[in-house]
């Protein structure tokens, strides 16, 4: 009985290994696949073209897009193509980062995010507004009016990828 | 038989007809040469080079013209210098083809690269991708990488509209011209072409308003990358993510065989919406095409003005009520009415429908019509088209009689068959008063005054010249008739006076000999079918009755005459989808379901059974007509056969004699098609679906003996006086009637004009294309644009039917300018 005592008391000097969350947190690793973001541009404009090619590589089919046509007056991306709804339903979700890797302008991104619950099932399915980052500084919010024959290419060029 | 050739393609043998292309002959042994301007349908261009093969002919001995043998005594063979291209290059006896070796593969190699360098890779946003051809080839015999800079590609401009159904997207195009073949070859309305040359050439629309065809469509189907495409489609969605439903056109007799692209949409409240139309492969019916009107009138089904609640009149007004109530209320009336109720239906329906209303009709006692611009349906049954006709298989030795229709307005793919039956040498007569598009392909052209039709019929007959003779000798006879000019009753003796000739000359129910009429609605002859005729007295009979129940017909928009005797009806039952000219009379309205929102069958003009399959959930307040039908006669205390569509369905296979035997198994039961080339198919990837639903059936004739119209038909003499004309209801394509108008799509494409008059009463009367006249028939006047026509005859104004005339036969009317005589009074 001594004996088990001495290791409670050794245990009482021990530096803890909980943490006091949510005062604090735990770094999460850099690989760490969170909820997905969808970014922007510098200039606002969205990344995502709609091409759903995210929904289609999803293996839990958890990823609803539609599409509609950007017009000058009205431009939400780049090229001809944006994503009129974009729905992410975090349920089905199983953070493989499948999507991330079919997208071709690298617009949906699983960030760092942990931090979800929901009460009911439909609040569950994040909607584009949800996902979109906030407008870096200096840029417009979508939909912008541009110029015309500005941004005609949907996917951008990528120059040496790096990941 | 046509001469066989053996040759052999990557060491298999075998052996094809003369002047069959290499590609053909590999894709008989499952040997793929990809190809890109080339398409089964179309003659060989070229263009492309992605077929390049190896090929191999035997040396023959210059001065004997034996072939030189090797030392082992087997055939020297000699390869070219260079390769060949399998899509232009007919097959020849010994001749040894390499598709798959080195140089081929490595050539086959560039040839996409070299293609990939003007197309800008934007698969992710383009509606082809998935089910391109251009992807499948390029990640099949492509190269990884390209060798030329991205910046070097050539820009080109990405949305350019070919009007307004059709947009291109000039970047992506390879300059295959399969397109533009299409419209020269197949449906000759040679509207877009090439413009420039080289890296420079590009696709431009000749015609005002931009690509005037009403088979555009068709080009964005074989277009083997996304360079067209519909406007309605447009990003719509990715090919992946759509399910296939089967199903049937019926917005005319021709019955062409479609599928509808489904999926669910967030922005449509979840609701299941149909994306796109595609055509499905029959070869016996519309082969791989597809008219727009079939391809882009879909969208009435989601227009806001269905009807989605039963409507009861109270007083003036039609407010909404239950089911329950509006089916109480019918009935009541129904029972009330028992043998003097009128039944008026159209070929809208489906044959479960149209056995539902008849059983209602035998049992009350009542009268069932069916209501249309056109009748002879019997005729038809005794003499039409019998199983295992096909005009796809009439070439040199058969005749088709076209009289008085205009095909290309009236029944789009029928006149693309007929074309090209003339174009494999059939004999083609054309008989009609005014010049229609048939009459460039036609051997016989005919011309007769409105109102003689009946007296052309007998000249023909007695002909003894070429025509008498080709009708005489013709291996197949086909007679095709319409009703431009004519009532019911002269387009019945039409129709009774071309079946007797075609039994006179013993062609009666030999496979693909036969009548067929040009209906206006898709499923008139299956109605026909099932025992409904026309009535001539429609006014009258609805006067009779004492109540009418009125199921998919809009009588009140076509005729005034009906207008009124409607209006006087005791009471009225309308089953529809819209509130119609005829619905808003009515005293309960009952809304009804479109065609991709059920199933049901439907026979087309050739007589051919098909089934077609719900696409869509209908809207919720709505059911399906024979279930409206089953609802009011069972509260009115009669059980009717059938309790949903495949009982009502073996009930009229019991019932009905044409019918006996046929079971959904059949009429749904697939066969292989040639040429092959479904969306399974590589190369052909995205351009047509297989046919996986059925190709149907074509039901037998009905015996019987054929009646003479002398007994029961006079023709009216109308005689003109100085100052008047005959006005005639002539059907043109894009009208105002049904679905066209409420689809929204084709709405520019609407007909403007109401009426048309030939240059020299013009002239006389004083009137410009595009002025608005009146015509004043006994006690009315109707108000319209004028178009001028060279092609008409004198003394005749034109008018087109379902614009709100309101003519159902030729009248003598008296045309005066209403502006010109506002300024001058």
């Amino acid at each position: 009985m001594l004996r088990g005592l001495i290791t409670t008391f050794k245990s009482l000097f021990e530096k803890p290994v909980t943490i006091q969350y949510p005062e604090q947190r735990r770094p999460v690793f850099e690989r760490y696949r969170g909820r997905h973001e969808l970014k922007r541009y510098d200039n606002g404009l969205e990344k995502c073209i709609g091409c759903a090619l995210c929904a289609a590589a999803c293996p839990s089919d958890a990823i609803f897009v539609e599409a509609a046509e950007n017009t000058d007056d009205e431009r939400y991306s780049p090229g001809e193509r944006y994503a009129s709804t974009y729905e992410i339903n975090m349920l089905r979700c199983i953070y493989c980062g499948f999507c991330e890797d079919a997208c071709p302008t690298e617009a949906i991104v699983l960030e760092k995010i942990y931090e979800m619950s929901y009460s009911d099932r439909h609040s569950a399915i994040f909607t584009k507004d949800m996902l979109l980052v906030k407008v870096p500084d200096g840029g417009q919010p979508t939909p912008q009016k541009t110029e015309p024959g500005l941004y005609t290419r949907s996917v951008p060029e990528m120059k040496d990828p790096t990941d | 038989m046509e001469k066989q050739v053996t040759l052999k393609i990557d060491g298999r043998s075998v052996t094809v007809p003369e002047g069959t292309l290499i590609v053909d002959a590999a894709k008989q042994l499952g040997i793929v040469i990809p190809v890109f301007c080339y398409h089964p349908k179309l003659k060989p261009a070229g263009m492309c080079r992605v077929c390049l093969v190896d090929v191999g002919r035997p040396q023959l001995d210059r001065a004997s013209g034996a072939p030189v043998l090797n030392e082992d005594g087997t055939p020297k063979i000699v390869f070219g210098p260079k390769l060949e291209t399998a899509c232009t290059t007919p097959v020849s006896e010994g001749m040894v083809v390499w598709g798959a070796t080195e140089k081929v593969m490595e050539a086959r190699k560039e040839v996409l690269e070299f293609l990939l360098t003007s197309h800008p890779l934007d698969c992710p946003v383009c509606d082809k991708g998935g089910e391109c051809p251009l992807q499948n080839l390029t990640m099949k015999f492509g190269p990884a990488e390209s060798r030329f800079e991205f910046d070097e590609k050539s820009h080109n401009q990405k949305r350019v509209p070919l009007g307004e159904l059709i947009i291109l997207d000039r970047e992506r195009c390879i300059h295959c011209g399969r397109c533009v073949r299409f419209q020269e070859q197949i449906v000759d309305d040679p509207v877009i072409g090439f413009y420039n040359r080289g890296r420079a050439l590009e696709i431009r629309t000749y015609s005002d308003p931009g690509f005037d065809s009403i088979f555009s469509g068709n080009t964005t189907d074989i277009c083997p990358v996304g360079a067209l495409t519909t406007a309605d489609f447009r990003f719509g969605a990715r090919p992946w993510e759509m399910k296939d439903k089967a199903s049937i056109c019926t917005q005319c007799p021709v019955g062409c065989n479609i599928t509808y692209n489904v999926r669910r949409e967030a922005r449509k409240d979840g609701r299941t919406v149909i994306k796109r139309v595609m055509p499905r492969q029959n070869e016996a019916v519309n082969e791989i095409w597809i008219c727009d009107k079939g391809r882009f009138t879909y969208h009435y089904y989601e227009s806001p003005e269905r009807l989605t609640a039963p409507l009861i009149r109270r007083g003036d007004e039609l407010v909404q009520t239950s089911w329950d109530e509006a089916i109480r209320y019918a009935a009541q009336q129904v029972k009330a009415a028992g043998s003097r109720l009128a039944m008026v239906t159209s070929g809208r329906l489906s044959n479960e429908d149209l056995f539902a209303l008849k059983q209602l009709a035998d049992v009350t006692g009542g009268k069932a019509i069916l209501h249309g611009t056109i009748s002879g349906g019997e005729a038809v049954s005794l003499a039409g088209m019998s199983p295992g006709s096909d005009l796809g298989t009439l070439a040199q030795g058969s005749t088709i009689l076209v009289f008085a229709c205009d095909l290309h307005e009236e029944a789009p793919i029928w006149w693309l068959r007929v074309k090209q039956a003339a174009e494999r040498g059939a004999t083609l007569i054309v008989v009609n008063p005014r010049t229609t598009r048939l009459d460039k392909f036609a051997t016989h052209r005919l011309s007769y005054a409105y109102g003689n039709e009946l007296d052309m019929l007998q000249t023909l007959q007695a002909d003894t010249g070429d025509i008498g003779q080709a009708v005489k000798e013709a291996e197949n006879l086909v007679f095709i008739f319409g009703s431009e000019g004519m009532g019911l009753s002269a387009s019945a003796a039409v129709a009774e006076q071309l079946a007797l000739w075609l039994e006179r000359s013993g062609r009666r129910g030999k496979p693909s000999s036969g009548l067929i009429a040009v209906w206006q609605k898709g499923n008139e002859q299956g109605a026909w079918e099932i025992g409904y005729t026309t009535d001539e007295r429609l006014a009258e009979t609805i006067s009779a009755a004492m109540g009418v129940y009125i199921c998919a017909a809009d009588p009140a928009s076509e005729d005034p005459e009906l207008k009124i005797a409607l209006q006087r009806a005791g009471f009225m039952i309308v089953q529809d989808l819209f509130l119609t000219e005829t619905a808003k009379l009515a005293d309960v309205v009952l809304p009804a379901q479109a065609v991709m929102e059920r199933e049901g069958t439907a026979v087309s003009g050739e007589r051919r059974l098909q089934y077609y399959s719900p696409a869509v959930p209908a809207p919720a307040g709505t059911r399906p007509d024979y279930a409206i039908i089953r609802a009011i006669a069972e509260e009115a205390g009669i059980q009717l056969k059938g309790e949903n569509t495949a009982d009502l369905f073996e009930q009229l296979t019991d019932s009905v004699e044409v019918f006996k035997g046929i079971t959904l198994k059949e009429v749904r039961a697939v066969r292989e098609q040639k040429p092959a080339l479904g969306r399974s198919h590589m190369y052909y990837g995205g351009t047509s679906y297989e046919n996986r639903e059925g190709l149907g059936v074509t039901l037998p004739l009905r015996a019987g003996a054929l009646r003479s119209s002398a007994e029961h038909y006079q023709p009216q003499a109308l005689t003109l006086e100085s100052g008047s004309l005959l006005a005639v209801p002539i059907t043109r394509l894009y009208d105002r009637g049904g679905t066209v108008a409420t689809s929204g799509m084709l709405q520019q494409r609407i007909v403007r004009s109401l009426f048309s008059l030939h240059p020299a009463d013009a002239e006389l009367f004083q009137v410009k294309a595009g002025e608005r006249i009146s015509l004043r028939l006994d006690s009315r006047e109707i108000e319209g644009e004028v178009d001028i026509n060279i092609g008409q005859p004198q003394g005749v104004v034109l008018v087109t039917r379902s614009m709100g005339a309101l003519l159902s036969a030729p009248v003598v009317v008296k045309l005066t300018v209403p502006q010109r005589s506002a300024v001058n009074s």
